[in-house]
């Protein structure tokens, strides 16, 4: 293969070990005219080399914005940053732009949610495809474009010669994405992000595209974080699964034990929300109640505590921390957890008092946005 | 392909025609009677010479008869002969002098595209801060300064104080490229000014929009250098109002050198038109308003191709 990944085995025994990737205490506001937008608040989190995080979480709870934080691609003006990202030892928030540069497509490198998009539409895919090969890879146009041929047949491009030479409106958005992933892996990247990678596509090609990502993060060992709303997409093909609520890490498990014990409830709301296949098909799906909060003035408490099935009185007053589950690497941010002996009763308690929340996510009242998101407990 | 070639060019008849009726009744609605400018002031108004002349001209004909006409000769690249120069055809004065006029046109255009491109692309580049603050502000005061007082400015600077270019006056082609670029220098500087000022503007917030695009994000993403994305990534996409607004301002200046080419003395057409209104000299006035607004409307239809090479999603249109 001409663009190998990190190569496992070149590695020392610590650097194995060590995680590629450790996010510590990540703060990413905005100043906007209405105050600051804490779009991602207080982030930890760490990727070992080969491995895939999936981040988890509604539209707006800061995904997003917490891997291009991480990648240092917020461009906008506004951006306030705080926190550690260490990568391969490097403080990343500390690196000139210079620096970044070298870092970005080399080291790190980024699929965009819409293909349709993220190319230029007036550059033809094959200079977008080389002209970062050239850059980084200091080699001639002919080699480049061979490279890029080579690239495109692995991603499964039919007749990627003439590919070569599309501009991008002539084809289609399942090609475009995987031109897309050619262009990420060019320079053989040790770590991937993926945003919500087939979120804009036909859901004939999401498969794909997604079996596309596993198999080249698996043939080149790279570190992947798979960012999606969707928890169905990363439940079979991640490592380790970081839920986000209003940017922060609501519950953070191995994939296999967060789906065996999950303790938030709105990790519970989220798999309640996932349509499932065997359910008859007019099946009313239980889609979380209420509205993502407003990140200029998140609620009081438990910023998930007015659309939350289990709230109580605590909730609206007091902030839960993350705390350690039983099992290794598992941790949820939650006073009242799923399946606990408190989080029962609170559930109860909720019931009996007809908490509207409690009973949408019961399924004995339609749970639509109209259910107002309600201070205080019942 | 053939399709919308036909139909643009069918577009291109309409409008030519809408354009030359509009023109050619205006014109011919002027107040005054042709006669008085056919005649010298002082010949005697012998009524038989009269009735002669207005036989000629057609003077008598109702407005319409009188366009169909003037319109046949017209598609023979025939407009006629001035009232007041007798034996002047309007076409010849039209070749003679278009050369100066869309020189400097093109020279103004070229000038305030070298200069407005680099100060666009670099104002979007450090949006607000001091570099774009100050060219903007440059831009902003070069619009509000009129071509005239830009001219005089620069007759004083160059001519009077540094004797660098000539005062006026025009050298043509075949006096030697140098000899003809120095006496064109200053006036198509005075036009380029405020084109200048126009174009670095729409290339300032052309880029602004496209430096948020999410291409531009992924090229950054690839580790490719500023310089690099601006150039190559963000300035085509950028371009397309440039594109347009060149072809519509190109076409408005061949119509709208005629303050620069008073003030310097320059043989072009805007000259010529004054002349000619002054005069009552019509179908002077009107062969010369029919030509540009004809060139104005063709160079509209030439951007619409041009469009399509700076944008590659047209092309298949
Ligand atoms: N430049 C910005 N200025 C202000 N707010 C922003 C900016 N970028 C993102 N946000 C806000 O940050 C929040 C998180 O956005 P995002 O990370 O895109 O969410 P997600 O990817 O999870 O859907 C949103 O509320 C969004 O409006
Ligand atoms: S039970 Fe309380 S702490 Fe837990 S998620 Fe619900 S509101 Fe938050
Ligand atoms: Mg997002």
């Amino acid at each position: 293969m001409p663009t190998a990944g990190a190569d496992a085995t070149r590695l020392t025994k610590s650097q194995q070990t060590e995680p590629l990737l450790v996010v510590e205490g990540l703060k990413t506001h905005f100043a906007t005219p209405n105050g600051l937008v804490k779009a991602v608040d207080g982030v930890s989190l760490s990727v070992a080399r080969g491995k895939t995080l999936g981040v988890v979480g509604e539209s707006g709870s800061g995904k997003t914005v917490l891997s291009r934080s991480i990648m240092r691609l917020n461009t906008a003006g506004n951006v306030i940053t705080h926190g550690r990202v260490s990568y391969d030892g490097e403080d990343l928030l500390q690196e000139s732009p210079k620096e970044m540069r070298e870092i970005w497509g080399v080291e790190m490198a980024m699929v965009f949610q819409d293909p349709m998009t993220s190319l230029n539409p007036v550059v033809r895919v094959g200079r977008q495809m080389t002209e970062h090969i050239r850059h980084h890879l200091k080699v001639s146009k002919s080699e480049a474009a061979e490279t890029a041929i080579e690239l495109l047949r692995s991603v499964r491009i039919p007749e990627p010669e003439a590919r070569f030479s599309n501009y991008p409106h002539e084809m289609s958005g399942g090609m475009r994405q995987r031109v897309c992933i050619a262009i990420a892996l060019a320079c053989g990247p040790k770590m991937l992000f993926a945003d919500e990678p087939t979120t804009a596509l036909d859901v004939t090609v999401q498969h794909q595209i997604l079996n596309l990502l596993e198999q080249q993060q698996k043939d080149r060992f790279m570190t992947m974080i798979m960012v999606t709303h969707d928890l169905g997409v990363v439940a079979g093909r991640t490592d380790e699964i970081a839920v986000m609520y209003a940017g922060k890490i609501a519950e953070k498990a191995p994939t296999g034990e967060l789906f065996a014990d999950m303790r938030h409830p709105y990790t519970e709301s989220l798999l309640r929300s996932i349509p499932k296949i065997n359910q008859p098909k007019h099946t009313r799906l239980a889609a979380i109640s209420g509205r993502p909060p407003d990140l200029i003035n998140p609620p009081s408490g438990c910023a998930f505590s007015p659309r939350c099935p289990y709230a109580q009185p605590k909730c609206f007053e007091q902030t839960p921390p993350l705390t350690a589950a039983p099992a290794p690497g598992h941790q949820y941010a939650c006073w009242f957890p799923v399946g606990s002996p408190e989080g029962n009763q609170a559930w109860e308690t909720n019931m009996a008092a007809g908490r509207l929340q409690t009973l949408a996510a019961a399924g004995e009242l339609n749970a639509t946005e109209d259910i107002p998101a309600t201070i205080g407990g019942g | 392909m053939v399709k919308v070639i036909l139909s643009r060019l069918a577009r291109l008849v309409a409008t030519i025609l809408a354009v030359t009726f509009i023109t050619f009744i205006m014109t011919a609605l002027l107040p005054g009677d042709p006669i008085n400018a056919i005649l010298p002031p002082d010949a005697p108004r012998d009524p038989e010479i009269v009735a002669q002349i207005r036989e000629e001209f057609g003077l008598d004909d109702p407005v319409l008869v009188r366009y169909v006409n003037w319109l046949g000769n017209a598609a023979r690249l025939d407009l006629g002969e001035s009232y007041v120069n007798r034996g002047q055809s309007v076409m010849g004065e039209i070749k003679n002098r278009i050369p100066v006029t869309a020189q400097l046109a093109a020279m103004a255009i070229v000038f305030a595209v070298v200069i407005s491109v680099p100060m666009g692309v670099v104002g979007a580049y450090r949006q607000g801060r001091a570099i774009d603050q100050a060219t903007s502000a440059a831009s902003q005061i070069a619009l509000s300064v009129p071509n005239f007082i830009t001219g005089i400015f620069l007759i004083w600077l160059f001519a009077v104080k540094l004797r660098w270019f000539p005062a006026s006056n025009w050298n043509r082609w075949d006096k030697g490229i140098w000899a003809n670029f120095r006496t064109a220098v200053l006036p198509a500087s005075a036009l380029a000014l405020s084109q200048m000022a126009i174009f670095s503007r729409l290339v300032r917030s052309d880029m602004i929009a496209t430096l948020q695009e999410n291409y531009i994000l992924s090229a950054r993403a690839k580790g490719l250098n500023d310089r690099f994305i601006l150039l190559r990534h963000a300035l085509r996409p950028s371009s397309l109002s440039l594109v347009t607004i060149i072809g519509i301002n190109f076409g408005a200046l061949l119509g709208g050198t005629v303050v620069i080419e008073t003030l310097f003395a320059l043989p072009g057409l805007g000259f010529r038109l004054i002349n000619a209104i002054n005069s009552r000299d019509i179908l002077m006035v009107q062969g010369i308003t029919v030509f540009v607004a004809t060139v104005y409307v063709v160079i509209n239809t030439l951007v619409d191709v041009l469009y399509a090479f700076v944008d590659p999603r047209i092309r298949k249109g």
